[in-house]
């Protein structure tokens, strides 16, 4: 499906600019988008390096379990077949406490490593498994608990009290991941598999 | 105060990891070293996915289509009561992380931190992340070609936290 996605951006970006008359940026655009993912993957390379790093620290010193321990009854709820796989479900619950934290840059690296496992325990090596599905929609909605970003950016632009949004932001946060997370229950369910072509 | 207090938590994090695995007696520096390899490995893997969705998304940033889109949309969401200053922020904060932040920033400049839109583009921005790139990404560097219905069920959350970041600006602030 992403490859569809992908092409149709591409298509729609030609035919907008064409009846915009943006084509010259369009065409800038193309060569300049390839550099900035070089330097998006410059600044991933470190976060990368880093926070690996610091994950297999936490492995070693088994400080991974015990965080993984303090998240188990919300992890089990969610990921009930990985319920003896604690090696999975510790990298996991790091991604989640990462996240929480606000720690974007930890996230990806922890995220990336549990998709790694995930995949060691799928059936279908070319399909999302439902573990799968689950985990992406929570990383790709928020948990974080304080957004200093939009804090910083708040205060730049001179507001004096930039953590006012926060409850509005945790209120947001929670319901919207809850329904992605509903969404992707009720699509997976309607098809009664574990990947579903959609 | 609590803007200088995030700056605590990074290094809290780090310091706590190390001091607790020299406690344990792990031979720390080794344990990094094996796990940021692993991380190097994991990044050149994502590197193919990263170009290819980055350049999709810088095309169609510079293409107006975003903006041709809000003007068709805005008339259709006023009537709704759904301020037509946060559309573009909306569409893009699902694709790109960078682009939306930098929107962002120019709805802060233009409204003001303090103004209802400028509040709701905050919580907007504050309680979503990247959705397109996190399922390209995260299912890219495993391989998975079929991602089920993750996108969808991403993006609902992202419109969800659309809708409900104006209701709640307005109900509680």
């Amino acid at each position: 499906m992403m490859n569809g996605i992908w092409a149709a951006i591409i298509a729609l970006s030609f035919v907008s600019a064409i009846l915009t008359g943006n084509v010259e940026s369009l065409s800038a655009s193309v060569v300049d988008g390839a550099v900035k993912a070089v330097e998006l993957a410059v600044k991933l390379l470190s976060t990368m390096a880093l926070w690996g790093g610091i994950m297999k620290i936490t492995e070693r010193s088994g400080l991974s379990l015990i965080i993984s321990r303090a998240l188990s009854p919300v992890m089990k709820l969610l990921f009930p077949s990985l319920r003896d796989k604690e090696d999975i479900i510790s990298v996991m619950s790091m991604n989640v406490t990462a996240n929480l934290l606000g720690l974007g840059n930890a996230a990806t690296p922890l995220g990336l490593e549990s998709m790694r496992r995930l995949q060691s325990v799928n059936p279908d090596r070319s399909a999302a498994s439902r573990d799968m599905i689950f985990f992406v929609v929570m990383n790709s909605a928020s948990m974080r608990v304080i957004p200093t970003t939009v804090a910083a950016l708040r205060q730049q632009h001179g507001c004096k009290t930039p953590f006012d949004i926060v409850p509005c932001c945790i209120l947001t946060s929670l319901c919207s991941l809850a329904a992605g997370l509903s969404a992707a229950y009720i699509m997976m369910n309607g098809k009664r598999k574990g990947a579903p072509e959609c | 105060m609590l803007t200088e207090a995030s700056f605590y938590i990074l290094p809290s994090v780090i310091a706590f990891t190390v001091g607790f695995a020299v406690f344990r007696k792990v031979a720390v520096l080794d344990a990094f070293v094996e796990g940021a390899e692993n991380g190097i490995k994991t990044l050149y893997s994502i590197l193919p996915t990263l170009i290819g969705i980055t350049v999709a998304i810088n095309m169609l940033r510079s293409s107006g289509f975003i903006g041709f889109l809000t003007s068709a949309l805005s008339p259709v969401l006023e009537r709704v009561g759904i301020k037509a200053e946060l559309l573009p922020l909306a569409l893009l904060s699902p694709l790109s992380g960078s682009g939306s932040l930098s929107v962002y920033g120019e709805v802060l400049s233009e409204y003001g931190a303090d103004s209802t839109v400028g509040r709701i583009a905050s919580v907007m921005t504050g309680s979503t992340e990247t959705t397109f790139f996190a399922v390209s990404v995260y299912f890219g560097s495993v391989g998975i070609k079929n991602t089920g219905c993750t996108l969808y069920a991403g993006l609902f959350a992202d419109f969800t936290a659309f809708v409900l970041s104006g209701l709640f600006v307005k109900m509680l602030m």
